[in-house]
């Protein structure tokens, strides 16, 4: 079995983000970039699926710029066998993303395709279910934990209500929440193993697909600020501020 | 043309961020027609056409619409989106589910989770958690939209007739196949439209610690909500948590105990009206989002608070 994980790069998590003055866009030059955290749970449980066994191949995919090869590089490094950078600059929507995807997985022929289940970026959360449309797959998205039968996966997913179970027929698609699994750390050996692991790069353009985003971004803005708060000496003035200031209680 | 909204329900009752959404798309256009897939769901379809700014139900009764899959709803769905200007639902685990899936098979860019409608293909929605807004122009035929429920006031559940038309079901998939739900029951208002959220993060250091949450939250008549940590350790389940990959909530009091406020904590719950934080690192990020902050230990300072709840003598409910 070969599974595809799909991987973004994305501005570090533990970032506070700052907006650029002329409201075109967040300010990425100079700051710290990430793999999408849920992006690397969905590795991890490629991974574990064939360390046990039940999978034969892992192919690590990231669509962006020349840049975004360092997070497909950290898939290699964590257990991904090999690489793939589809080039695209811009906002690549997660329209094009999935198109983009339905190519890869056309060629390669992945039995799985799992990813994270939003990116922290846009907050989007549409790229995998996209992608099952497109391939007319099955989906689990949100998922905390998989197992693997012999032609289906039998998932379990985290809802608003609490949890829920699906059985899917291979081929699917899986995006993966924070709970999956515990991301593993990179070894240093497997790190320098990664750098010797193959990185296909393909051109967005060269697959057919059009990347020009149909959603217009007029701008981008702060939040409105929350007004100072202040701090309460104790339990007593707390329960007293909320009954006859706040007058919430 | 008209707005085409999808019904959360469970063959019975309505989940409540329907009204959120319906209220939503009467933003839009005031010809909000609501889709109901279900299965013996009639109750549902008929409470939908009491709802004032419902024009018409479409309802759609059908045994393979007993469970939700997104590959039931999506081949219906996408069959009959070319009468409708809008495809809407709510940004809950419901429709993130559902949208994306019906959008790519109409050659559509989706806006996410919108929080304020400023024209029929003009969108106010978060991005980085909620650090910043974009305001964004959908230039596709058919808009497909999902609504934050918490951003728009519940349409009002009464007085209305609509006409309500019963349709054909779409194609049952082969796919997929529902196998059980594992719901928490709780007689708790719920987590989503709660007046007052008590939460509480990793500082409650255990499970057996959160009955004293539990304790004030019963006083208060509250939800309980919860950080990832607090999740993640396995103190609480995981429909407590609220943030950016948890639930939005917008309470008229939120009480943050024990959570530190990550940003990504911060994005579901920073739009509460009164935010309280108790905390004992007096650095903690939470505090600067917090409207009364008490630097305090938390094990001292939550049954004080619980004994001086209990001197008051009323609570509002």
């Amino acid at each position: 079995m070969k599974i595809l994980v799909a991987v973004k790069r994305v501005i570090d998590y533990n970032v506070q983000i700052r907006v650029k003055e002329d409201g075109s866009g967040v300010v990425t030059d100079n700051v710290k970039m990430s793999t999408n955290p849920p992006d690397d749970n969905a590795i991890e449980e490629a991974v574990k699926i064939k360390e046990a066994g039940k999978a034969s191949e892992i192919i690590a995919i990231s669509v962006g710029d020349e840049k975004a090869q360092e997070t497909v590089r950290k898939a290699l490094a964590v257990g991904a066998d090999k690489g793939i950078l589809v080039k695209a600059d811009g906002i690549i929507e997660p329209l094009a993303v999935s198109k983009i995807l339905k190519k890869i997985v056309e060629k390669e022929k992945p039995d799985l395709v799992f990813m994270g289940k939003q990116a922290i970026d846009d907050d989007c959360n549409q790229t995998g279910q996209m992608l099952a449309a497109l391939l007319n797959w099955p989906q689990a998205t949100f998922a905390s934990k998989i197992e693997v039968k012999e032609k289906s996966l039998e998932v379990t997913r985290e809802i608003d209500e609490g949890l829920e179970t699906l059985e899917v027929n291979i081929p699917a698609i899986v995006t993966c929440d924070l709970r999956l699994n515990e991301p593993r750390y990179a070894s240093l050996p497997n790190i320098m193993k990664a750098k010797k692991k193959p990185i296909e790069q393909i051109n967005a353009s060269d697959l057919g697909v059009d990347t020009k985003p149909r959603i217009e971004q007029i701008k981008v803005e702060e939040p409105p600020k929350r007004k100072a708060g202040i701090k309460v000496a104790s339990v007593e003035e707390l329960v007293h501020k909320l009954k006859n200031e706040a007058k919430v209680i | 043309m008209s707005v085409l909204l999808i019904a959360e329900h469970n063959n019975k009752d309505i989940k409540p961020f329907t009204f959120n959404a319906i209220s939503a798309a009467s933003k839009i256009n005031e010809d909000v027609h609501v889709l109901v897939l279900g299965s013996n769901s009639d109750s549902v379809a008929k409470s939908i056409s009491e709802v004032p700014n419902v024009k018409k139900v479409i309802h759609i009764n059908n045994e393979i619409y007993e469970n939700y899959l997104a590959e039931n709803y999506t081949s219906v769905i996408t069959k009959l989106s070319s009468s409708y200007s809008h495809i809407i639902c709510s940004a809950n685990t419901f429709g993130k589910n559902l949208m994306p899936r019906i959008a790519a098979l109409l050659d559509v860019s989706q806006v996410s989770d919108i929080i304020k409608v400023i024209s029929e293909d003009t969108f106010l929605r978060p991005i980085y958690a909620g650090n910043a807004f974009a305001t964004v122009k959908s230039n596709d035929k058919i808009k497909c939209v999902t609504v934050r429920p918490t951003s728009f006031d519940p349409a009002p559940t009464s007085g209305g007739s609509a006409e309500i038309q019963n349709g054909d079901p779409g194609d049952a998939t082969q796919l997929s196949k529902f196998v059980k739900k594992e719901e928490i029951k709780s007689d708790r208002p719920e987590l989503g439209t709660a007046r007052i959220v008590v939460s509480g993060g990793r500082g409650m250091q255990s499970g057996e610690n959160f009955k004293l949450i539990t304790a004030v939250a019963d006083k208060l008549n509250a939800a309980i909500g919860a950080s990832r940590a607090a999740v993640d350790a396995g103190y609480i389940t995981n429909d407590h948590q609220v943030g950016q990959t948890g639930k939005v909530v917008v309470p008229d009091l939120y009480i943050a105990i024990g959570i530190s406020g990550a940003i990504q904590h911060l994005a579901g719950m920073k739009e509460s009206k009164v935010i309280v934080a108790i905390n004992k690192d007096g650095e903690a990020p939470i505090f600067s989002v917090a409207d009364y902050g008490l630097e305090a230990d938390l094990f001292d300072a939550l049954p004080k608070f619980l004994e001086e709840l209990n001197k008051l003598n009323t609570i509002q409910k």
